[in-house]
This record gives C-alpha cells, sequence and structure tokens, in this order.
C-alpha cells in the first residue's frame, strides 16, 4: 500500500466519519457554524462602510510647510502620511467664524431682530478683511496677492452670477446675498426671503447656496424665526491660493483685537487636510457590471445542476450562502489579524468568489443523491461525502498552490487578494463540510421520507404501523425505530387538497396573480409602511417642527438638575455683571485702521487675562453638566436672558465637519475645479464675536419688520425682569412650558394638515386611478354575471369572482334517472341510465338523437298488446315534447315508446331497503362502495336473495291484476341502489319466458324485421355499453348481448346465449368481446350480409364519420356470431375488460388479469402479482398495461413478456380507475385520491384529494392535461406540475351532484354524468394545444 | 385567455420550429455561431479597452464614452473578426489534433474561465507593478494557471502559444507600422499578457517599454486567452444545443 492511498484511505475515512456526524446532529452543527460565521464576521463591523467619502489628515500648523510634489522615499517612509498627501493643496481655505448675539434682549425686540443687526456686521467684515494689508521688509501683502482668482461661474449657474464672486477672490460671505452692499441690506425688507430665494425645495444632500455662502450648516446659523438661542452665527470664507503664515497671523490677530472672543478656548493649531476621492462615473461601472453580470451566470449555471434534490433552489440559497459566508469570515478575520483590506471591495468581490467556486458543493451534491436510495440518510450523506473526499482534497491542494505562486508574484496587491482567497478557501472549506453538509443531509432526508415510503410494500406499512401502536415494545430495537418511524409520517411527497369546490378559482392571468401576490404578502401597505416610517425619521432627523428641541426642553425641565443647575449658575448676577462690562461691549471703535496690526499682537498680549477670568465659569458649567449644557443653556437662556454670552468651544473649530462633505467640491465645481483625487487644506477658524445692545437693534430694523414680524413672535421676554428672585423664576417656568408649545403647536397643525391633506389627495387620486383603469364590475362580486346570483358565484380567498370561464358545459337532459353507463366514438354518445333507458346524442352539439326505452315495464302488457299498437304507441307525451324541444327539429323516430306511467307496476320495495350495511357486507361477495363506482363492475352483490320473498308476492299480485292495468303507482322512494337492484330480479324472475323465445335467435335476423322486440326481455338493466359507428351494443344483466342502430333506435340482433350478466363488454371495429359474470368470456362477431343490400351500404347516410369503424347501414343484416367462448377465463367474476391492441386483458376478482389474443382469443399471459381483486384495468395502443386491485396497488406490465415492470402502492383501498400517460400513471381510489406517478421511476409525483365519491372520475385530454370530476364541477389539470388550471361548474348553483363518471372525447370534449343530466363540455382552448 | 394562450402557443411553436430549423442547417447552424462570438469578441474588446483607459482617467471625463469609440474605430471589429474566426476553427483544429477538449465543459465552467479572464485584465490593468517584467511573469504564471484550471490538454496548450505567438507577430508588426498608437502600459500589457514564457523576449523590445507609442492591437490580447475561452464558448455551442459533428 503506497502512501498515497494510505492517505487517501484516511481522508476517506475521516469524510466518512464526518458525514456521520453532520447526518447525526443536524442542528447544532448548524448553530455552531452559525456562531463560528457571527464570530468570525464581528470585525467587520470595524471596517469602515465603502463610500466615497473625504479623507482626512491632520498636521500642526506650527511648522507647515508645502509637502513637496513628488514623493520621494522618506516621505513614504512615514507611515502616517497618507499616499496622497503630496504637493500643494488645490486652496487654502479660511474661514472667519462670526457669533453674534443681541444682549441684553429686551420686551421690544421681535424675531427679526435675532439676526438683522448681527448679519449687518457682516458688510463691516468683509470690508476689514478685503483691506487688511499686511507689510514687513519683503513688502505689502494684501488679500488680492495671495487668494484664490477665480474666473467666470459654469454657464449653467448664471442666475447665481450676481451673488458668487467673479473675476476676483474667491471670497464668500452671507454679504453676498445682497452683493456686498449694506445699503441694499438695510433696504431690503424680507431677509429671511432673499436668503432662501435660491434654496432648493427638495430634500437635498448637496450644499445649498445658502450653506455655501454662510459657511456653516444651515440650521447652527440662526438665521431663522424660531431662534430661541438667538445667537447668529455664519462664516465668512477665503479661498487662498497659497499659504502665508505671516498675514493670516496678521489677519487673525487683528481681527481678533477688534471683535475679541473673550472665552475661547479654541486650539488652533492644527491644518486639516481632507483629500477628496474620485467620483465613479458611468464609465467606471461598466466593467464592474459586466464582471457582476458573469458572476450571476457563473452562480445560475452552477446552481442549474443541482438536481435529484427536494428543494432545489433552497440548496443552491445555501450554496450560495456558504461562499457568501466565507468571504466574510475570510475578509473578517483578515481583519483580525491586522490585515486591513486595502483593494476595492467591489471589484475584487466577484472575482473571490469565482475563485473559491462552487464546484465543490456540485460534486458533493452529486455524490450524495448517486448513492444507493434505500441507505439510511447518514449513511448515505457519509458514503457520498467519502466518495468525494479524495478529488476535493486534490482540488483544494491545487487551488491553495495556485494561490500560493500568486502569492509570491510579490505585487502587493496580488498578494492581498491572494491572502483573501486562501483565507476564504479555507473557510469555505469548513462552511462547505459543516454547513452544507447539513444542509444536504436534512434536504436528503426530506426526500428519504417519500422514498422510503414508496418502497415499503403494504405489508412492510402494514407491520410499521403495528409498531407504531406499540411504540415502546421492548422487541424493536431502538436502531431500527429510530429510522423506520419517520418514514411513515408522510404519507406522499405532496397532497394537493382540494378547497370546497366552490372556492376553486381558475388560473388566473399573469398580471392578476401579481396583484394577488401584492395582496397576499400586503407588500403595497409594508412598503408604505416602510415608508412612512423613514420619513417619520427623517422627520425627526433633520427637525423641522423644532420637536428636539422641545423634547429637550422638556426633559431639562422635569429633571431636577437643570433646575437647580439654573438656580446655582445661572442666577449670580456678578457673574454675568462682570461679563457683560468686560465682554459684552466691544471696547473698539468700529473704524479700525487697517495699519494698527503692529499695536495689535500688543494689545493682544495684554487682553489675553480677560478670556482667562472668564474661563472658570464655562469649564464648571462644562465640568458639572457636561452632558446636559447644550440643553440647558437652550432652556435657561429665556430665563437669564438679561445677560447672554458667546462660548466658543471645539465643536465651533469643527463647524465644518457638520457641512455636507461635498460643501467644498460644489463650491469648486462652480467654478470649473475640480477637487477629485485632491485635497484642500482647511486652516484653522478666526472666531469673530459680536455683542450688540438692543438699541443696535433697533437701529438696524427695517421699517417693515415690526408690522412684519410682530404679531408672529410677541416680544413678552421683558416683562419677567421686573420680577425678582423666585416668583420670577417661577412665572418664567410657566413661560418656558407655554412658549414652546406655541411653537409646537403651529408646526404640528401645520405638518398634520399637510399631511392630511396630502392624504386626502391621495386618496382621490387612487380613487380616479381606480375608476379609470379597473373593470366595472370589479369588486361587484358577483352581480353583473347576471344568470348566476351572487353566492352561486365560486369566490376566491380574497372575494374575488373570476369572470365566467368560457367554457360553458352543456347539459343534455332527458334521462329520468341517474346515468350508469356511458359510452361513445367521438362522434355520438350513448347513454343508459338506471331505469334501462338508452339514449343517444350528438356528442358536438348535444342534440338527442334517438331513445331507446326499456320497456320492462311493458312487459305485462306485450302479452295482450298488439305489435302494432306498440309500435305505434308514442312515447309519453312529456318525453315527446322535451325532445322536440331540444332538438329543434323531427328527425324520424321509430317506435320509441316509453312508459306513459313509470314504475307503476314495480313491486313495492321500499320494505326492503335495507340500510344497515354492516351486515350486509359480511355476505357481499364485494365490497358496497363498488355499487356506486362503475357500471363495467356492477357485478354486485345478488339482491335477489332478499328480495324473492317481495318478488314472489307481487308476481302473484301481477298475474292476478293483468288486465287491471294501470295499477296503483308506486310511489317513487327507492333510492338508486335498489332500483339498480330490481332489475337483476326482474330478470331473474323473467329467465323462463326468454329462454322459449331465445331457442331460435336467428329467426329475428332472417326476419329482416325493423320492428324491436319490445315488450319481450327488456326487463334487464344495461350492464355495459359500447358504440362504433352507428352500432350501439350493450350487455345486459340478463347475459343478453344486444346491437342497436343508433340512428334509429332499431334493435338489429340479440345474442342470450349464456344467462350470466355482461358485466364489461369491449367493441372493436367488428369484434365484441364480452365478460360474463360467471367468469366467461365471449368473443362475437359481427357480420353484415353485404349481399343484399350493397349499394345501399354506400348511399346511407350516416352520421359516423369515424373511418376506422365499420358502417353498417340501416337496412344491412347483421349478423353477431359467436366466434369463440371461453367459459371458464377466470373463477371469479370477471371485472374488468379492456381491449386494445389487438389485445384483450380481463381482470377478475381471483387476484389475476389474463391478456388474450383479439383474433383468435388465444390466452398469451395469466399475470399474477396482486393481492386482491383486479379492480382497474389501462391498455392503449402503445401496448402499456397498467392494473389496480382492490389492495391498492398498481402494477405496470409488458404486455410482450407479461412480465411486471414496476408495482406502485399508494391508495388505502382499490384502485377504481386509473389512466396512463407517455410520462405518468394517474390512479384514482376509493379513497377519493388521484395519485400521480412518474411511470418510469415509479415515484408517486403528487397526489389531488378529490371530492367524496369522485376518485374514478378522471380523464387525460393530453399528454398533460387531466381532468377530474367533483362536486359540481370539473377540473382541468396540467399534470407535469399539478397546477389547476380551470374549473367549470356543471351547476347553476352549488348542488350537490357528484360528478361520478367522467368520460374524454376525441374532440377534447368531456362527458360527464351529473344526476340524471349529461353534462358536455368543451374545453376549445385546450383544442388549440392538441394540434 | 384563450387568445393569450394560443398565440402564446403558436409563438412557442414558431420559436421552436425556428430553433429546429436553425440546429439543423449546417451554415445557418455556423452564422450563428460566427455571430455569436463576434458579438461577444466586440463587447470583451470594449469592455477591456476601457480598463485599460480608465487608467487615465480623471473625474468626470466627459468624452469616456467618446473615447471609447473614437481611438481606434476598427479595434472592436477586428477583435470580434479574430474571436469568430478563432472560435470557429478551434474546434476543428483541436479534433485533427486528435485530443479534442473534453474537461470541463458545462456552462459554469465557461463562466468562470471568462470570469477568470476578465479578471486577469482587470488586474492587470488595476495593479502596480513594479516593472514590466514581473508584468510579463505574472501574466504568463497566470495565462497557464488559467489553462491548467480549464484545458489541461497539450493540444490546447500548444494551441494557446501558437496563436499568442501569431498575435504578437501582429502586434509587433502593426506596431512598427505605426499604425495605432497605444499608451505605453497598454502596449505592454496588451503584448505580454498571456504570452507564455517563451515569447517573453519578443515582447521584452526595448522600444515598446521606452517608446510607449506603438499600435497595440487588442487582437494579440485577445487571442491567447480569449481564443481558450472562444474554444471553450464554441464547444460548448457545439455540445449542448447542436450536435458536436456540426459543430465541427
Amino acid at each position: 500500500m503506497t502512501v498515497t492511498e494510505r492517505l487517501r484511505e484516511k481522508i476517506s475515512q475521516a469524510f466518512y466519519n464526518h458525514g456521520l456526524l453532520c447526518a447525526s446532529y443536524p442542528i447544532p452543527i448548524i448553530f455552531f457554524t452559525a456562531l463560528c460565521i457571527l464570530t468570525c464576521c464581528y470585525p467587520l463591523l470595524k471596517l469602515p462602510l465603502p463610500g466615497t467619502g473625504p479623507v482626512e489628515f491632520t498636521t500642526p500648523i506650527k511648522d507647515y510647510s508645502v509637502p513637496p510634489t513628488e514623493p520621494n522615499a522618506d516621505q513614504i517612509e512615514q507611515s502616517d502620511r497618507p499616499d496622497w498627501y503630496f504637493g500643494p493643496p488645490v486652496a487654502y481655505i479660511q474661514q472667519i467664524f462670526v457669533k453674534a448675539i443681541v444682549s441684553p434682549w429686551n420686551k421690544n425686540l421681535i424675531a427679526v431682530d435675532v439676526f438683522r443687526a448681527p448679519l449687518s456686521k457682516v458688510f463691516q467684515l468683509v470690508e476689514e478683511v478685503q483691506n487688511h494689508v499686511f507689510q514687513d521688509s519683503v513688502g505689502m501683502k494684501s488679500l488680492e496677492n495671495i487668494c484664490l482668482q477665480v474666473t467666470d461661474l459654469l454657464p449653467g449657474l448664471k442666475k447665481l452670477q450676481s451673488l458668487l464672486p467673479e473675476h476676483s477672490c474667491l471670497l464668500v460671505s452671507p454679504a453676498n446675498f445682497w452683493k456686498n452692499s449694506r445699503d441694499l441690506f438695510d433696504s431690503d425688507p424680507d431677509i429671511l426671503g432673499t436668503i432662501h430665494q435660491h434654496e432648493p425645495k427638495t430634500l437635498q444632500t448637496s450644499a445649498s447656496l445658502k450653506d455655501l455662502l454662510f459657511g456653516v450648516p444651515g440650521k447652527h446659523s440662526g438665521v431663522n424665526l424660531h431662534n430661541r438661542k438667538r445667537v447668529v452665527s455664519y462664516a465668512i470664507t477665503l479661498i487662498l491660493q497659497e499659504y502665508h503664515s505671516r498675514f493670516l497671523k496678521s489677519l487673525r490677530l487683528r481681527l481678533k483685537q477688534l471683535h475679541p472672543s473673550p472665552n475661547s478656548t479654541l486650539r488652533e493649531d492644527q491644518i486639516v487636510h481632507v483629500h477628496f476621492k474620485e467620483e465613479i462615473g458611468i464609465a467606471e461601472l461598466i466593467p464592474l457590471v459586466t464582471t457582476y453580470i458573469i458572476l450571476f451566470a457563473y452562480i445560475y449555471f452552477s446552481t442549474r445542476k443541482i438536481d435529484m434534490v427536494k428543494s432545489k433552489w433552497g440548496l443552491a440559497l445555501a450554496a450560495v450562502a456558504t461562499v457568501l459566508s466565507s468571504l466574510l469570515m475570510s475578509v473578517g478575520l483578515c481583519t483580525l489579524f491586522g490585515l486591513t483590506p486595502t483593494l476595492n471591495g467591489g471589484e475584487i468581490f466577484p472575482y473571490l468568489v469565482v475563485v473559491i467556486g462552487l464546484e465543490n458543493v456540485l460534486v458533493l451534491t452529486k455524490s450524495v443523491v448517486s448513492t444507493p436510495v434505500d441507505l439510511e440518510v447518514k449513511l448515505r450523506i457519509a458514503q457520498g461525502l467519502s466518495n468525494e473526499s479524495w478529488s476535493i482534497m486534490k482540488n483544494m491542494a491545487t487551488e491553495l498552490v495556485i494561490i500560493l505562486i500568486g502569492y509570491f508574484t510579490l505585487v502587493p496587491a496580488i498578494q492581498e487578494f491572494c491572502l483573501f482567497a486562501v483565507v476564504g478557501l479555507v473557510s469555505d472549506f469548513f462552511l462547505q463540510m459543516c454547513f452544507f453538509t447539513t444542509v444536504l443531509s436534512i434536504d436528503i432526508r426530506r426526500m428519504e421520507l417519500a422514498d422510503l415510503n414508496k418502497r415499503l410494500p403494504a405489508e412492510a406499512v402494514q407491520e410499521i404501523s403495528n409498531q407504531m401502536r406499540l411504540p415502546h415494545s421492548k422487541s424493536v430495537p431502538r436502531q431500527k425505530r429510530y429510522e423506520r418511524q419517520p418514514a411513515m409520517r408522510s404519507s406522499a411527497p405532496y397532497t394537493i387538497s382540494l378547497q370546497p369546490s366552490s372556492f376553486r378559482n381558475l388560473r388566473l392571468p399573469k398580471r392578476l396573480r401579481v396583484v394577488y401576490f401584492l395582496a397576499r404578502t400586503r407588500l403595497a401597505q409594508r412598503i408604505i409602511m416602510m415608508g412612512t416610517v423613514i420619513w417619520i425619521g427623517i422627520l425627526v432627523y433633520t427637525d423641522p417642527a423644532g420637536l428636539r428641541t422641545f423634547l429637550t426642553a422638556q426633559v431639562t425641565e422635569q429633571s431636577p438638575l437643570g433646575e437647580n443647575g439654573l438656580a446655582s449658575i445661572a442666577v449670580p448676577p456678578g457673574v454675568f455683571q462682570r461679563g457683560d462690562t468686560k465682554d459684552g461691549l466691544p471696547s473698539f471703535p468700529s473704524d479700525v485702521n487697517p495699519m494698527l496690526e503692529n499695536q495689535s499682537h500688543e494689545m493682544d498680549q495684554n487682553k489675553n487675562p480677560n478670556p482667562l477670568d472668564a474661563l472658570p465659569m464655562i469649564s464648571s458649567e462644562n465640568i458639572n453638566y457636561n452632558s446636559k449644557e447644550q440643553v440647558r443653556s437652550e432652556a435657561s437662556l429665556p430665563e437669564s436672558d438679561f445677560k447672554v454670552k458667546i462660548t466658543w468651544g471645539t465643536q465651533d473649530e469643527e463647524m465644518w465637519r457638520k457641512l455636507s462633505f461635498r460643501h467644498w467640491p460644489t463650491l469648486f465645481s462652480y467654478y470649473n475645479n475640480t477637487l477629485a483625487r485632491k485635497y484642500v487644506s482647511i486652516l484653522p477658524i478666526i472666531p469673530v464675536s459680536f455683542h450688540l445692545t438692543p438699541q443696535d437693534a433697533l437701529d438696524a430694523r427695517h421699517p417693515q419688520d415690526a408690522k412684519r414680524y410682530y404679531s408672529m413672535f410677541p416680544a413678552d421676554y421683558g416683562e419677567t425682569k421686573n420680577f425678582d428672585g423666585n416668583l420670577a423664576r417661577d412665572s418664567n417656568k410657566q413661560h418656558i412650558s407655554a412658549k414652546p408649545h406655541v411653537h409646537l403647536d403651529i408646526t404640528l397643525y401645520k405638518v398634520g394638515a399637510l399631511g392630511l391633506a396630502s392624504g386626502v389627495l391621495l386618496v382621490i387620486l387612487l380613487f380616479c386611478l381606480y375608476k379609470v383603469f379597473c373593470p366595472k364590475t370589479y369588486g361587484q362580486g358577483g352581480l353583473s354575471h347576471g344568470r348566476r346570483r351572487r353566492g352561486d358565484l365560486p369566490c376566491d380567498d380574497y372575494g374575488y369572482s373570476p369572470p365566467i370561464s368560457e367554457t360553458l358545459p352543456l347539459i343534455l337532459k332527458g334521462h329520468l334517472m341517474d346515468i350508469e353507463c356511458l359510452a361513445s366514438d367521438g362522434m355520438l354518445l350513448v347513454s343508459s341510465c338506471l331505469s334501462g333507458q338508452i339514449r343517444v346524442w350528438d356528442a358536438q352539439t348535444g342534440d338527442c338523437l334517438t331513445v331507446i326505452s326499456n320497456s320492462r315495464q311493458w312487459r305485462d302488457s306485450n302479452i295482450c298488446h298488439e305489435r302494432q299498437e306498440s309500435q305505434e304507441y308514442i312515447s309519453d307525451p312529456e318525453n315527446v315534447e322535451d325532445d322536440i324541444y331540444e332538438n329543434g327539429y323531427n328527425f324520424q323516430r321509430r317506435s320509441t315508446p316509453t312508459q306513459p306511467l313509470l314504475f307503476t307496476d314495480q313491486p313495492d320495495l321500499s320494505g326492503l331497503i335495507d340500510t344497515n350495511f354492516t351486515e350486509m357486507k359480511e355476505e357481499a361477495t364485494i365490497p358496497r362502495q363498488r355499487i356506486f363506482s362503475e357500471c363495467s363492475e356492477e357485478t354486485g352483490y345478488d339482491f335477489g336473495r332478499a328480495y324473492d320473498t317481495a318478488y314472489e308476492d307481487h308476481k302473484r299480485l301481477n298475474v292476478q291484476n293483468l288486465r287491471s292495468y294501470p295499477s296503483r303507482p308506486v310511489p317513487l322512494k327507492t333510492s338508486q341502489t335498489s332500483v339498480n337492484l330490481t332489475s337483476q330480479g326482474w330478470d331473474d324472475s323473467c329467465r323462463l319466458r326468454r329462454r322459449s323465445l331465445g331457442d331460435d335467435p336467428f329467426l329475428m335476423y332472417e326476419n329482416i324485421s325493423p320492428l324491436p322486440m319490445w315488450g319481450r326481455d327488456n326487463e334487464s338493466s344495461v350492464w355495459s355499453l359500447g358504440i362504433q359507428g352507428n352500432l350501439i351494443v350493450t350487455g345486459r344483466s340478463d347475459g343478453r348481448l344486444e346491437v342497436w342502430n343508433a340512428a334509429d333506435g332499431m334493435l338489429r340482433c340479440s345474442n342470450e346465449e349464456d344467462s350470466s350478466g355482461i358485466t364489461a363488454l369491449a367493441f372493436i371495429t367488428n369484434r365484441i368481446v364480452t365478460a360474463r359474470l360467471n367468469g366467461s368470456l365471449d368473443f362475437y362477431c359481427l357480420d353484415t350480409n353485404k349481399t343484399i343490400n350493397q349499394l345501399q351500404y354506400r348511399g346511407t347516410p350516416n352520421r359516423s364519420s369515424n373511418p376506422t369503424s365499420p358502417v353498417f347501414s340501416s337496412d344491412d343484416v347483421i349478423i353477431c356470431q359467436l366466434t369463440h367462448m371461453v367459459p371458464c377465463a377466470h373463477q371469479k367474476p370477471i371485472t374488468v375488460l379492456k381491449a386494445a391492441a389487438g389485445r384483450v386483458v380481463t381482470g377478475s376478482q381471483d387476484h389475476t388479469l389474463r391478456i388474450y389474443r383479439l383474433e383468435d382469443s388465444c390466452c398469451l399471459y395469466t399475470l399474477q402479482g396482486h393481492s386482491g381483486g383486479i379492480t382497474a384495468v389501462y391498455i392503449d395502443q402503445t401496448m402499456t398495461l397498467a392494473s389496480g386491485g382492490q389492495d391498492g396497488a398498481i402494477c405496470l406490465w409488458d404486455v410482450l413478456t407479461g412480465s411486471r415492470m414496476s408495482h406502485m402502492h399508494g391508495h388505502r383501498g382499490d384502485i377504481v380507475s386509473l389512466i396512463c400517460t407517455s410520462s405518468c400513471v394517474i390512479s384514482g381510489g376509493l379513497d377519493d385520491i388521484i395519485c400521480i406517478w412518474d411511470r418510469s421511476t415509479a415515484i408517486k409525483l403528487y397526489s389531488i384529494q378529490q371530492d367524496m365519491g369522485c376518485g374514478a372520475s378522471l380523464g387525460v385530454i393530453s399528454d398533460n392535461l387531466l381532468v377530474t370530476g367533483g362536486q359540481g364541477c370539473v377540473s382541468l389539470w396540467d399534470i407535469g406540475y399539478g397546477d389547476l388550471l380551470q374549473t367549470v361548474y356543471l351547476g347553476k348553483s352549488n348542488e350537490l351532484q357528484l360528478v361520478r363518471q367522467l368520460l374524454v372525447l376525441d374532440n377534447a370534449a368531456i362527458v360527464c354524468d351529473f344526476g340524471s343530466e349529461l353534462s358536455l363540455v368543451y374545453f376549445p382552448s385546450v383544442l388549440e394545444k392538441l394540434d | 385567455m384563450a387568445d393569450e394562450g394560443r398565440s402564446k402557443t403558436t409563438a412557442v411553436q414558431i420559436g421552436h420550429s425556428l430553433y429546429l430549423s436553425v440546429i439543423t442547417n449546417q451554415n445557418m447552424n455556423l452564422f450563428v455561431r460566427g455571430v455569436v462570438l463576434f458579438s461577444i469578441g466586440v463587447f470583451l474588446a470594449l469592455v477591456l479597452n476601457l480598463l485599460q483607459i480608465q487608467r487615465n482617467v480623471t473625474l468626470f471625463p466627459p468624452d469616456v464614452i467618446a473615447s471609447i469609440f473614437s481611438s481606434a474605430w476598427w479595434v472592436p471589429p477586428c477583435c470580434g473578426t479574430a474571436s469568430a474566426v478563432i472560435g470557429l476553427l478551434y474546434p476543428c483544429i483541436d479534433s485533427h489534433l486528435g485530443e479534442p477538449h473534453k474537461f470541463k465543459r458545462e456552462w459554469s465552467s465557461v463562466m468562470r474561465c471568462v470570469a477568470v479572464f476578465v479578471g486577469i485584465n482587470h488586474a492587470s490593468a488595476k495593479v502596480d507593478f513594479a516593472n514590466n517584467m514581473q508584468l510579463s511573469l505574472t501574466l504568463a504564471a497566470l495565462s497557464i494557471g488559467l489553462w491548467w484550471t480549464f484545458d489541461r490538454s497539450r493540444s490546447g496548450f500548444g494551441l494557446g502559444i501558437g496563436i499568442a505567438f501569431l498575435a504578437t507577430l501582429v502586434t509587433q508588426l502593426l506596431v512598427y507600422n505605426g499604425v495605432y498608437q497605444p499608451t505605453a502600459r497598454k502596449q505592454t500589457i496588451l503584448d505580454h499578457e498571456s504570452v507564455p514564457p517563451n515569447l517573453y523576449p519578443i515582447n521584452l523590445h526595448p522600444q515598446y517599454v521606452l517608446n510607449g507609442g506603438r499600435k497595440p492591437e487588442p487582437l494579440g490580447k485577445t487571442h491567447a486567452e480569449t481564443g481558450r475561452i472562444y474554444q471553450l464558448l464554441t464547444d460548448n455551442v457545439g455540445f449542448e444545443p447542436w450536435p458536436r459533428s456540426l459543430a465541427l
């Protein structure tokens, strides 16, 4: 044994054990795997989300120098420096951040005063900045020298031309709104309108013009009417071309000097460089999309190969999940060990998936499903794994080697990729072995159940169920129970359980299906709900109604901490007094000489103590109420509004971060500059504070402001100033709580009203749409459908009534009792009812052509009446009218007498009706269910015995009352069953007479008498029917075989050599085979005496257009010649007889089938294999033979060799009907289940639960259309998929009539019995498919 | 509903009969395969060209799309033609060599192969290589890996080398004649890609590396690798819906 072989064996053994483990404990293993995945993916949370957001890099301002253009070696070594940080930035951005406040607040002031005066300061400031000059030994520097000079705006921005600078320094400030002109500002009556005139109306993500000019986010600017903080902030943004530190320093000093910010804690020591990434264009996406398309094609083609499993898509999903989780795991693990992915994830991902691949998964699946099916699941999995273990390991090793080779290419990107791929491969292997294998075992187990169940023979099932009843019996080994028990739990792959027939819906058009899907999943509602939630989220986030402010205010008010904090800190007047005198008032004249900057340095030094003095107060606030500082200051402002100070904190320094990340790119893009893959350097801000007195505000006020805003914003703040101490606080507190309410209510109402209005509008819109698009009848149920009443129309679960299908059944009326036998040759349709009447219908139009009455009632009168009389006697008026009415024309009806008084002379059997069937069952040779199953199986229980006494009485009565006709009518109480039985009784009773007449059967034929043999012997009931061309063959219960002419309803010949009832007959071309109750089989041949009327033979108008069937003219002499007789074909009654392809197959109660050759009645085979009587047989032209028995088993036989090909077991009870198509076997059982089997593999595909008592009614229209009968309806199924295609309702209302028999005609029509009526249903849409 | 069903049925029937007539007609069969191969070639040439272009693309270049078509309009059709020729010839040559391709012929393998091929091109476009030697070696190794993964037949290897050699030759000729001017990088990539090591010296011609101003021709690119893929594609096209005999 070589090393390889040993290794191979070891691997195989390991895989085997692993497979056993996985299949034994699926749930814990899946749980464990999921845990592993989650653990490995956990580091992914730390990764930044992919995106094109800007990247920052911070350098100290102290020794800042422009980075060199080319990154040289030593700089690369500095790991902290990003690779984009070289060369000068596009621009330096210097923001002069202004905070202004009107203080102290005055009751005379109105809302607009909060920002009008502060904004007016911007003009002064801009002027100062623009005029600033720095002078040193080199020379003078002004802003013009170092700023970024811009040219034209982009052509598309002409409307902003007046607002943004052109051909000058790029310096933007709020003053741009008024073209940097104080006069324009002063004369502007509506500042807010001017500011917001260019605001986009929709939700916007990029920078708006207001943000650009203000330099701070809109909501932080304070320029609105509800600014309760009353601090207005804005920025003057300078874009500089070059960095001139001394100029900037002098500017900073000077501005600080002019407008000192006393309590500033700004650090002002760092430059932030912001690098903007490349934006993805469409062109970039094309290759990406291509790779993804290829990826999906790969996945599709791979998963398509998964086959022979229970849930194909479930496994495909598991496979994809395996690969994806292994990817995530690999990234997570790599991150965990410090390797951060630098590659673009989106681009690499498809390649990683492709490299990892789905091949192993497929191989595993294929290997497992190809193991023997009858093994235990665990063993199957283990075997499948071990079979493929070697190749899996080999492939994995190869791939690893290839990837390792890739690792030694020494290209960093490829190395990284390879690293990811290796980890991904290993984790994928792990997942395949643990996760996928387990999922596969679960799937196989589900499949296994069906398989096992199918393969167990009936005895085994019995045995198992016995075991089940004794689950605690010690004799059953534990192991065995484990594997067998699940086998019986499910009885079928799946069963289609029908809803009550009134709920069966049609196969709907696609669009309706989509609508139903939407309706069923409530998709629209969910989307709307999600949308609403998101919308509310956005609302809350953007806070248009001041909700957050309100809430925080509420919280602060309620918390004792806020109250105390206010009391202890905000109230002491000394502090504020001090701050006010020192800081609040600008101590410098506003018209500053620009040449003062040399002094400013010293002055700044001198001023230093001032901010330091103010610091402790702020810091104490910060320390004590760190988290609530913001909240409290908002709430406290109105209270302490006699003095407000401006604070500077780190959040102000970073204010630009709160701007949209597209802020700077937008600004630059206005001038056709791009920041992509470039960076800008943001210099520390220069803080500027303005403290304005109320007088300043009043002075700045526009004349219209008072009118405009006074009513909206009553300035009643100042009232409380007059009070002191607690009183003031109390009233203030009330005021605080009232004040936000006012705001809130207004805004909330606004939002609410808006929402309501939009909702109403939406409803109206939808209503209009509904009106336009929906049909008028939609949603109104069946009201408009005319003939059907609302309740009658089938509705589905959602109350939708499908429109009336195009298929309307043709009702064939005429029979007085329930239909018993049906036969058709495609053109004509013959039916016989329990009363013995035979009717011939046109299968195309449904016209009743001929009525052949059973004149049993006349048996008394035929003795006394003349033949002539009976011949001229036309049937009862009802029937005549009926027929004329139905046919629309008077066709020649010769001698169709029917009974004028029905059943008047029948014996009263009502006393004999015994519904206690359990007793009868004891003596019945055939289960009672057979009675109503099929006419061909009417082998019947011999009721004659029970009936003898009654009959004897009656006969005596009849003899006495021979002439006293009509006798008293007997109320028709007898049920279908009992009436059926009378016939048998009658033929027993009349046997004597019949025999005497039947002595010379050929007499009739030689007569050429068209006269029917009424009254003679028609008492017996029709047990079997056959039709070919225009000849009807009836087999009667008294053993008589009659041949009738379908066109004129005349008896052409009759044969009664045997008294045993004809249970089944087959009529093929000119041969008739009859099977009798006593087990004998007769072969007849129909001969025509053609010599007599050769000419007429051709000329006869004949309805039959079937070319294969012999055509007998009405005048031909037809001789029914008994050719062969097999006296004892079966030992027990023959139940079924079918003939096709030159073979006759009989099935009998003696558990056997026999195959005879049609020509010479030679018995070819006797087929044994059923453990019960044969109840159904199917044979067709392709020599397909199937049989079903009372044991519920179905056998497929090879007719040529007589061997059994397959054996299926699935019904509980008799098989009552059996049909084969080219791919399926369809069986219907007494258990009212229709099973569809795969013919080649004998696997049950699915089963259909039928209505009670309709198990036998099924037919196949074409190879893929199955028709089943139900309660008052006929359903059309797609055999291949088990889809219900169409349901046709036979009655006008939900009658309880069952469709027990169903006959498929050649022209895609079906005939079914429906009580005493026949229904003829055409499927025109099916006809197309038949072509 | 009936009308819908009917029209659907007839459409299906028509489609089916068309399909039957196509696959049974040998000329038609060849024609369809040629068209399919041609379009695939054109598409791949465009996409891969775009990958190369993107290296030098800045943000919002308004003319990226235009440049795809303007630079050399005849390149994609050439690629398409070449791919069709190779794709149609490959099975013939393969079978004449007596070693028909049998390994991994499923569509999923084809897709995987295409994906790897595009990935190699992608990598060569995006990854920074230290020098052209490294680039060439890497590409050669990857190409061999591709061959090993999806083909593993000697004839396939020989054909690949042969076609790569031919393609390189054509490219050289075009370069000398100055028909087309690519960027240096593109040039090297195109020339070196998937060329087995034995052809390496040819590709290392100093002019390519230094001048860069040559005409590359995606033909070269298309040839070796795509030839392999096309073979797979054609094999499958010939194998699955069409009988193999018709394909040849």
